[in-house]
């Protein structure tokens, strides 16, 4: 597998490349990449994993926010080596065909979205925020996401997707109980 | 039986929306998720300095780079002619500079390379050798006798002022001022601001030598005037042209203008024989993509004592930077400025402007606005604000008394515009309730004993959405309309089609649900596709709120000739003649037999399986739509603000928003439109600007120095709603994408100036920063946004 990556990531034979294995959405891959690659550009370019996306390239604005070891960072300001032994998820991890992530339903239902495009990153940081704050305030999820930026929505329904989420998930989780 | 309309996705439906479905899963397609095989990667070198003579480009280092395949500057884009092209104002831009630098973040050069990381390597070996020359950040600067000119490329452009014009009876207006009791002056500075949609430009060119076939994949509003630029200058047949315009990532009008990066990049294609990627990063959006506003607004209106307007009188000096490349129709030169006061009785009004090149980016874009309106109505709502305080009236009163009344539409404004319809009063009245507006001067008072300052600021308006008619809206010669083409297959789907360009308004919902509020086909039968030229109905795009009056126009008229079709049908298989055939959501049935009927779907299987002779099989149609007139939305924004004396900052403690844009065809998407207007409106008025130090850098060329608000600032919104269907359109709706940012700005100035303004300050310029605040607090002084106009 990691051969196919080479073409794709290393601008050519002379350059140096360093073996680094990352678990992506739960499936453990082995890649040579180059240095300097950051991990965004591994994901959307070498991974084809295109969910996530380069908004501003300097941290700013959360497009490219990926869970890392569950914790939510801007997948731009990471060399791709720095994820070496570590779990990403991206959306495409989320949910699967036939079952949506509450978050994922909870932005439908409300209109969390509107161009889709800060969308994933939006849904990752909410994730975070869920995990270890099931029942958030408003202010709360406020907090949670002002690393995300959105130019569509005004934010006011993304704040809704995320609490009709928590709800969802808690629901779900009394059910089982 | 008739179809539930709610049900079927149809009129009125909050229907959730299709897009989503790729959007929340990571699939959506945006231009940089395209790759092609054998593509190339192309890097922009931009600019250092703003305005300079270029001696030396040296690109010799670049070419060494391994993974390099063309380095292109201006001289070689000159020796194929396209080192210039026009603008959407008939002036012209440089593609690459061959002469000199007339802004910071110009394009100098392009390097494609087989990788992204390595054209950006290459490009940092490009070495330019400038000679500066003094740079020109503002319109009075430009005017300076000592100033070079900027566009001396340019024939008969002795000086730096690219235009002057003027509407509106002057002699009338002068008469009103000089019968007038009280007469109010306000001057504002509209600072610059960029769209700034979370996706960058960029594009995919990909030249076929073999078939002689251009396809480029463009994050474009409208791709239709793309493809027609494209041809002219590239001189590539029209047919040959394929622009596709996937998902966008935002557009706000920063997606009408045509970049050189797209120019570049498709030449690059024809000389590599691959395809060739561009995309942008984001300083290179901020600081050479179209920009909003940068315009002085200077006025007075005439009032008699009693509160009546008499006349008003404006004058804008507006900043177009380096090339003139505004994209507005043609026959207005500082776009429908002339819109001010629209909403408003007023018997005379006369507008003059001047614009100006300056060494700052192209391309006044109609942000989120329908062209210039964003500062009509600023500038209205502040000068009806300081006018209501100068006659010591209430501001509310003050509008019940000047605006337009339910029973004077069709109203013709001073400036010539035809408003038709409207409850201006009944909005104002709604929104006063909901704000508790009776009771606030007593909750104001008793505040400021307590050393707290709380003020109100209203913003009432109507403005233009939805050019054309074409008969006066036109964009470089092409008419304004707009177009549908609908398929229905056999089976009772079908496929729409429309000549505009959703980029988050949700068309693919929205339309689905005309098509079944006229044909009765669920929503969730029909599919929308737009953005290929190669398959969509030729139109104008989408900007300036035209979507819905024109297009969505469109759509009503395709269904209704597939409706009138699948009746000649219906009257085939019911064995009557069509006269004696009946419609309701859905199904045709015969007069005074209800039960006998058949369904739209029966007659789409009949159009391809037992068509009547002389019919003409199949069922499918197109629509083209000429509007008949522009639609008229009417809104009241009223905010409630807290300002903290000590530091400046101030909280918005409520607004409400009163729309009324007539017939909602969903409802949940027209709401979402507003609050994202709204935080538009919000961020103009307190933090977004983009300002140039006196050597012409550009301040504000990344997010960190750009400020853009966060769900953590961005205050909560409370919306009514009032409905006036528009007359004229097909299903009564009118345009609402924009009106919040159009008329959202003044009502939180309004309500920071209600709260400071016993200090005597009458004007602080936006952003409402809160150093420029609290300065107004310690002087009671106006705190004016006008940059160093000192030269030398």
């Amino acid at each position: 597998m990691s051969s196919l990556f080479d073409e794709v990531i290393t601008p050519g034979a002379d350059v140096p490349v360093r073996r680094i294995t990352v678990e992506i959405n739960g499936e453990k891959r082995t890649m040579d990449v180059e240095p300097r690659l950051l991990l965004v550009h591994l994901l959307r370019q070498g991974l084809e994993l295109t969910g996530t996306h380069s908004g501003c390239d300097t941290t700013s604005c959360g497009a490219c926010t990926v869970l890392f070891d569950g914790r939510p960072l801007k997948s731009c300001t990471l060399f791709a080596v720095m994820a070496d032994g570590h779990k990403v998820e991206t959306v495409e991890g989320m949910g699967s065909a036939s079952e949506l992530d509450p978050i994922q339903e909870g932005f439908k239902q409300e209109h969390g979205l509107q161009c889709g495009f800060c969308t994933p990153g939006m849904m990752l940081a909410s994730k975070a925020l869920l995990e270890r704050n099931p029942n958030p305030t408003e202010d709360e999820v406020r907090w949670a996401l002002s690393g995300n930026l959105c130019r569509c929505t005004g934010y006011q329904n993304i704040v809704k997707a995320v609490l009709w989420a928590a709800e969802k998930m808690r629901d779900e989780q009394n059910e089982e109980a | 039986m008739a179809l539930d309309e709610i049900k079927i996705g149809g009129m009125g439906a909050s229907r959730r929306r299709v897009e989503d479905n790729r959007f929340i899963r990571g699939k959506g397609k945006y231009v940089d998720d395209v790759v092609l095989p054998g593509m190339l990667h192309m890097e922009i070198l931009r600019s250092t300095v703003a305005h300079a003579r270029i001696k030396s480009i040296d690109t010799s280092a670049a070419w060494e780079v391994p993974g390099v395949r063309l380095v292109l500057t201006g001289e070689m884009m000159a020796a194929r002619n396209l080192a210039w092209m026009p603008t959407l104002s008939y002036d012209t831009q440089a593609v690459l500079a061959t002469d000199k630098i007339r802004f910071q973040g110009q394009e100098i050069a392009a390097v494609i390379a087989d990788d992204p990381y390595i054209a950006k390597d290459a490009c940092a070996k490009i070495v330019v050798e400038y000679e500066q020359l003094p740079a020109i950040t503002n319109p009075f600067i430009a005017q300076e006798p000592s100033m070079p000119i900027i566009r001396d490329d340019k024939e008969n452009q002795p000086t730096n002022k690219v235009f002057d014009w003027e509407i509106g009876d002057k002699e009338r207006t002068d008469q009103a001022f000089a019968e007038a009791d009280v007469v109010s002056t306000i001057d504002l500075h509209y600072p610059r601001s960029h769209p700034s949609p979370m996706e960058n430009c960029g594009s995919i060119a990909d030249y076929d030598r073999a078939t002689g076939k251009l396809t480029v994949y463009m994050t474009s509003q409208a791709p239709h005037i793309v493809r027609a630029a494209v041809a002219m200058v590239a001189e590539i047949p029209e047919h040959q042209i394929r622009i596709i315009s996937p998902d966008l990532g935002g557009g706000f009008g920063n997606k009408v203008p045509i970049y050189p990066g797209y120019v570049i990049s498709i030449l690059a294609s024809i000389l590599t024989e691959r395809p060739v990627k561009w995309i942008e990063d984001k300083t290179g959006n901020l600081i050479s993509t179209g920009f909003g506003r940068d315009v002085y607004l200077q006025g007075q209106i005439a009032m008699r004592k009693d509160g009546r307007i008499l006349g008003m009188r404006m004058h804008t000096i507006s900043d177009h930077g380096a090339f003139f490349a505004d994209a507005q129709p043609t026959k207005f030169k500082i776009g429908l400025m002339h819109s001010t006061f629209a909403c408003y009785d007023i018997p005379a009004a006369h507008l003059t402007s001047e614009g100006y090149y300056t060494n700052k980016a192209p391309g006044g874009v109609a942000y989120r606005c329908s062209f210039r309106v964003t500062e009509a109505m600023f500038f209205q709502e502040r000068m009806i604000h300081a006018a209501a305080n100068d006659l010591g009236m209430d501001q509310a009163e003050f509008r019940r008394i000047n605006l337009v009344k339910d029973d004077m539409f069709p109203y013709r404004t001073a400036f010539g515009f035809l408003t038709d319809s409207g409850q201006y009063g009944k909005c104002l009245d709604v929104g006063l309730e909901a704000i508790g507006y009776s009771t606030f001067k007593e909750e104001q008072e008793e505040a400021r004993k307590r050393g707290k300052l709380l003020g109100i600021g209203i913003s009432t308006m109507t403005e233009p959405l939805g050019a054309g008619n074409s008969r006066e809206y036109d964009i470089i010669g092409i008419k304004m309309f707009d177009s549908a083409e609908l398929r229905v297959h056999m089976t009772g789907k079908a496929i729409l089609r429309t000549g505009a360009k959703t980029q988050g308004q949700g068309h693919e919902t929205t339309w689905a649900q005309i098509v079944a509020h006229e044909l009765g086909i669920p929503a969730d039968d029909i599919v929308v596709e737009e953005g290929d030229t190669d398959t969509a109905p030729f139109g104008m795009g989408t900007y300036a709120s035209r979507s819905t009056p024109v297009a969505g126009a469109a759509v009503a008229m395709v269904a209704r000739k597939i409706r009138a079709k699948a009746r000649k049908i219906a009257a085939h298989l019911l064995e009557v003649s069509e006269e004696d055939i009946e419609w309701e959501l859905g199904r045709f049935y015969v007069r005074g037999n209800q039960e006998r009927g058949v369904t739209i779907q029966d007659c789409a299987l009949a159009a391809y399986s037992n068509v009547p002779d002389g019919l003409e099989p199949g069922l499918e149609n197109n629509a083209y739509y000429d509007p008949p007139n522009l639609t008229w939305p009417f809104a009241a924004y009223i905010c409630k603000v807290e300002v903290d004396a000590e530091t400046g900052v101030w909280d918005v403690l409520k607004f409400v928003a009163v729309d009324d844009c007539g017939v909602r065809i969903n409802p949940m998407i027209v709401e979402g439109q507003i609050m994202g207007g709204l935080t538009e409106a919000y961020a103009m008025a307190n933090m977004q600007y983009i300002t140039f130090d006196e050597e012409g850098n550009c301040i504000g060329a990344n997010y960190m120095d750009y400020l853009l608000p966060t769900a953590w600032e961005t205050p909560g919104f409370e919306l009514h709603e009032v409905v006036t269907p528009c007359p004229h359109h097909p299903i009564g709706a009118k345009g609402i994408g924009e009106c919040a940012t159009v008329g959202g700005p003044a009502a939180f100035v309004n309500a920071v100036m209600n709260a400071i303004e016993h200090t005597g300050v009458r004007n602080v310029d936006m952003p409402l920063m809160p150093n420029r605040v609290y300065e107004a607090l310690q002087t009671g002084q106006n705190v004016s946004g006008m940059p160093p106009v000192k030269v030398g």
